[in-house]
């Protein structure tokens, strides 16, 4: 299947890019570092505050009828303040100041007086039930690729605590990660393709970096997407950290609403323009199934509920491109009332669901050719609320696209997780005093702007002698500042350039977290490199000891065993191997050299030279076969 | 980088804005055009004035929810576009179902009960019953309440007076078939207001309980929805007749201690779990479990309710400290008919101002003797300078708590002038406030 043409389709998406700021907590002293260490735990319950005319958020409504228990497990990077245990402290003066940098530096106009308010989220990520967040400019623009985005509003904010694990009705939060400053830029609705909201991203994220006061690693920068298609509807797909797969939850988006959109259409042809459905217990008709799902749920004391959508049928299965149509968002809709997901006549027999199963339930619904059904399993309490969403949400597909917030799953799609919270959600943080923008202030932050990414790179290149790709590589990646700290240091540069690009990358291929690295280990890793103590093999070895074990530079030496080896030991092992390998050498010749290279290496890993042990193998395979 | 000496420069002046709004008849709620000095256009509601914004500063809500404060000095001006709806008056009655049990709730204002104007963002207190009830509606699934605001104060201004016509009321509304009291109260001097109402009352047929909240009840996660839950099931599930207060045990939302209200004592600013009994463990705890009460708890009592609640006007507390002079002590004193002084360690105070307490009880001041370490007991006979202080006329309090024995003394005092009935009162255990046992 090719690309959706996405100008013709209107195609419209808004970025969101959130980055954590380094600077300290945002309302407290604590610093910004994640933990693995949880020192106590402590339970909590929110429930939506009543206004006075006892209006409550629609988006929290539906998180207290879930009436959930959140544990919350606290670190050494956390204090009274995030456990809702003290009033927050002044706002921190150096995130206001990096905020009101990045401001200047999109051309956005501050307010006069920051406000902070309370919004309220009580799905558990914030323990007080409210995220902190001010906003600090508008009116921006950003040039790229020869067009301009308009930066609508640049906030700053409280990140969330961080959701371990949910378990039934509990759900498990750590507050390390909450109160970290949080840089909201939004853009307008002005990107028109997905490779366009993968560069505006890019390049917001350079330019948050050149600030040098933000975090670094996996999940230090987050985008939330909104995005609409003519005929469909705002849709806001929340928290992406992959950038390199920005592209692909827009692409699906836009091929979800089309189908969407197509459903509606078919609908309307098909005469449906209303839908009420009789719920009907199916328990019986199903007694004797051989479904597993089906079965657990029956011999747990609970029931399978069935409905007959009319003139429903074939929309619930995938089109013919294969993009999802109704099914995935009706199961979506029932797990939120606690049942495992549907089954739908679109996908049956399956699931242990025999033809002759369905034929019954088709009839005992009334279900002719053209309409679909759908059963929930599950407690009698469960399935009532399940179906009933169903309905609703079946309901929806009539009109169209649903507006909605959707989370992004690792594959590229994305599954419905709330509706858009209403507008009447915000009210002033009173424990935190405006903060007054001055003149004066904004003239000392325009006298401080951090060199801009483009005037980096060119100083890698000229004054460095790294390649156009290595500098454009670090400005990137964000490691711009530490490579100047390396070469200061008296680090070569391409030794500098080659860790922070490569190596880098690498420990992060091997799911380790590199927010823990800092400039004075990669330093004193590639002082003793560079001095000759071990090889530039070693160097991964040692940083990955390094941040995986807390291990300090000496410490990792001495556990993965590493030191320098003479030239006389190389040629000793080496001599030793190309003697055992003999034959093998004789009848490969040149090309044993690589299969001896992966002996040597095991037992020379990170001691010594791969060039050098190299050039002593090939010289020593030579003088057998010549 | 703090702005704070500029916002303690512009506090005083910050009244202008309001000036300014007022001239040009605009409110907060109106929805009105700004132009900032810069001349950027802000389209938004008008917010009540913060009392650290700047003068010049003018504060709306934006379309998107945000606040943001700008300046109108200079070339700044705002026009009115239109005037908010005015309020709907929200009328509701608070059902009763015959089946349940009625408990009283007498508030006495904080923000306990307390409601968020989303539309200015103002949160203000209950100032009805109703509103108080409908603030924790759950509470109706529990059983029916009759609500009385007796007054709105925050604690820290709570008077004598604010005792004694509480005291009335608690009485009152026990004595006309209530099954229990809820207090919710002002967490500052909660303690204090236990310890009044504790002295006043007698054959109590029900539990009072005091609550508060350390978290405002305008906050999701507000502790005041669990600790009124817990203060309805204890009063229709427990056979009790005591002053208790009732707050969270630990940082957790779902376990509860109650306190003998001449033991409770505020021991940290912020905490959900600020309340401590005081020398002794906890009256009992709630979970969900349900209600355990300790053996030493007093059953309901049969009949009626009694009350005297006078109480001494001019009574002193003060904490001795090292360097207070006698000249200091003196004044801080004058004309006090009663003073507790919690002292150093087992209940010291210098040499001088032994000779000071000395000449106040030759004069007829009863002096009363705590300690200020909180934990533990007071005791004048170990060193000289507790001997001499006994000497000197002093009564030791052993382990109650300095701000039970200034209520208990205010409440003595009004009953008697009598030297030798009131240390005899002083050193009665009447209400749980001293043990001579305390345990490791």
């Amino acid at each position: 299947m090719g690309s959706p043409d996405y100008r013709s389709l209107g195609l419209k998406v808004g970025l969101e890019i959130h980055q954590q700021l380094s600077t300290g907590k945002l309302f407290c002293s604590c610093p910004c570092d994640l933990s693995e260490q949880v020192v106590r735990r402590f339970m909590r319950l929110l429930r939506p505050s009543q206004s006075e005319m006892g209006e409550i958020d629609r988006a929290a409504l539906e998180e207290a009828q879930k009436n959930l228990r959140f544990i919350y497990e606290s670190t050494p990077f956390d204090c009274l303040v995030e456990a809702d245990e003290e009033p927050p402290h002044p706002v921190s003066g150096e995130a206001v100041r990096t905020t009101l940098m990045i401001s200047k530096m999109l051309g956005a106009h501050p307010v006069d007086e920051i406000q902070f308010m309370r919004k309220i989220v009580i799905d558990g990520s914030n323990t007080g039930g409210f995220q902190r967040t001010g906003l600090i400019a508008t009116d921006g623009s950003l040039a790229a690729d020869g067009k301009k985005i308009s930066i609508s509003t640049i906030c700053l904010e409280e990140d969330a605590a961080r959701r371990i694990k949910e378990e039934g009705r509990e759900v498990v939060f750590r507050i390390d990660r909450l109160g970290i400053p949080l840089i909201e830029i939004a853009t307008g609705p002005e990107i028109e393709t997905p490779e366009e909201a993968k560069r505006i991203a890019e390049r917001l994220g350079s330019l948050l970096r050149a600030t040098r006061r933000v975090r670094r690693g996996i999940g230090s920068i987050r985008e939330d997407l909104n995005v609409s298609i003519s005929g469909g509807a705002r849709v806001e797909i929340k928290g992406v950290q992959e950038l390199y797969l920005l592209p692909l939850y827009i692409d699906n988006e836009v091929r979800r609403q089309s189908a969407l959109i197509e459903v509606s259409r078919e609908l309307s042809k098909r005469g449906i323009s209303e839908l009420k459905p009789k719920k009907i217990d199916l328990s019986k008709e199903l007694a004797k199934t051989k479904s597993k799902v089906l079965m657990k749920s029956l011999g747990d004391g609970g029931r399978i509920l069935g409905i007959r959508l009319p003139g429903f049928a074939g929309l619930l299965g995938p089109d013919s491109d294969g993009t999802r149509r109704l099914g995935p968002e009706l199961a979506a809709h029932a797990r939120v009332s606690g049942v495992g997901g549907i089954f739908h006549s679109d996908e049956l027999p399956a699931y242990g669901i025999t033809e002759v199963e369905v034929d019954r339930v088709r009839k005992e619904l009334g279900a002719g050719k053209m309409d679909c059904i759908v059963l929930v399993a599950g407690s009698n309490e469960n399935t009532e609320a399940a179906i009933e969403r169903v309905i609703a949400r079946a309901r929806q597909a009539i009109k169209g696209v649903p507006e909605e917030t959707r989370d992004p799953m690792p594959d590229g799609i994305t599954t419905y997780s709330r509706p858009l919270p209403g507008r009447e959600r915000m009210y002033p943080e009173t424990d935190i005093p405006p903060f007054t923008v001055t003149q004066d202030l904004m003239e000392e932050i325009g006298n401080q702007l951090p060199e801009y990414p483009e005037e980096t790179a060119r100083r890698f290149i000229e004054e460095r002698g790294l390649s156009g790709e290595q500098a454009d590589a670090l400005v990137k990646s964000g490691f711009d500042r530490d490579f100047d700290e390396l070469v200061e240091a008296e680090i070569p540069p391409k030794t500098a350039a080659r860790t922070l690009i490569n190596t880098i990358a690498e420990l992060e291929k091997d799911g380790l977290d590199t927010s823990r690295l800092n400039s004075e280990m990669i330093k004193a890793v590639l002082r003793r490199q560079t001095s000759g103590d071990f090889a530039m093999e070693a160097v991964p070895m040692l940083l990955g000891r390094m941040i995986e074990q807390g291990e300090t530079l000496e410490q990792a030496l001495n556990s993965l065993d590493i030191s320098s080896v003479s030239d006389s030991e190389i040629e000793r092992v080496v001599e030793s191997i190309v003697r055992e390998k003999r034959d093998l050498i004789l009848e490969r010749r040149e090309r044993s050299i690589a299969p001896l290279m992966g002996l040597i290496m095991s037992e020379l890993r990170g001691k010594a030279d791969g060039k050098k042990i190299n050039s002593i193998l090939t010289a020593k395979i030579k003088s057998v076969f010549e | 980088m703090n702005n704070v000496s500029a916002i303690v420069e512009r506090m005083s002046k910050g009244k202008r804005m309001q000036e300014m709004l007022e001239a040009k008849g605009i409110s907060p709620g109106d929805l009105v055009e700004v132009t900032s000095s810069g001349g950027r256009i802000f389209r938004g509601v008008v917010m009540p004035h913060h009392e650290f914004s700047g003068e010049s500063v003018v504060t709306i809500k934006l379309d998107s929810g945000y606040n943001v404060g700008i300046d109108l000095s200079d070339t700044g001006s705002l026009k009115l576009v239109s005037k908010a709806e005015p309020r709907r008056a929200h009328k509701r009655e608070i059902p009763r179902d015959k089946t349940k049990k009625t408990v009283s709730v007498i508030s006495t204002g904080g923000t306990i009960a307390s409601y968020v104007d989303y539309r200015t963002g103002a949160v203000h207190p209950a100032i009805s019953a109703e509103e108080m009830v409908f603030s924790v509606p759950e509470l109706l699934d529990i059983c029916n309440i009759r609500a009385e605001v007796l007054c709105s104060v925050l604690s820290e201004n709570m008077k004598k007076e604010n005792w004694t016509q509480l005291a009335e009321r608690v009485c009152e509304h026990l004595n006309s078939g209530s099954v229990g009291c809820i207090i919710p109260h002002g967490t500052d001097t909660l303690g204090f207001t236990a310890a009044a109402l504790s002295f006043s009352l007698s054959n109590i047929t029900a539990p009072v309980v005091l609550v508060g909240s350390q978290r405002s009840s305008d906050r999701p996660s507000s502790d005041a929805t669990s600790n009124l839950l817990s203060a309805a099931r204890l009063c229709t599930g427990a056979d009790l007749g005591e002053i208790v207060v009732l707050m969270h045990a630990t940082t957790d939302d779902d376990a509860l201690s109650i306190h003998r209200a001449t033991r409770a004592r505020k021991n940290h600013s912020s905490r959900r779990d600020a309340f401590q009994s005081v020398n002794e463990p906890p009256l009992g705890h709630i979970d969900a479990g349900g209600i355990t009460l300790r053996e030493e708890h007093i059953v309901r009592a049969k009949g009626k309710v009694e009350v005297d609640a006078r109480f001494e006007e001019e009574v002193a507390l003060l904490n001795f400290y090292p360097g207070l002079s006698a000249e200091r002590f003196r004044r801080s004193v004058e004309g006090a008919k009663g003073v507790v002084i919690a002292g150093t360690g087992l209940g010291h105070v210098s040499q001088g101002i032994i000779a000071e307490i000395s000449s106040l009880t030759r004069s007829g001041t009863a002096v009363c003797v705590t300690t200020q370490c909180i934990w533990g007991s007071a005791n004048l006979n170990v060193y000289s300078t507790g001997r001499d202080m006994q000497s000197a006329g002093a009564i030791p309090l052993d382990d109650m708590l300095s701000e039970t024995a200034y209520v208990k003394l205010s409440w003595v005092l009004a009953r008697t002038r009598d030297p030798d009935e009131v240390r005899k009162m002083m050193r009665n255990n009447m209400r749980g406030e001293m043990t001579e046992r305390r345990i490791l």
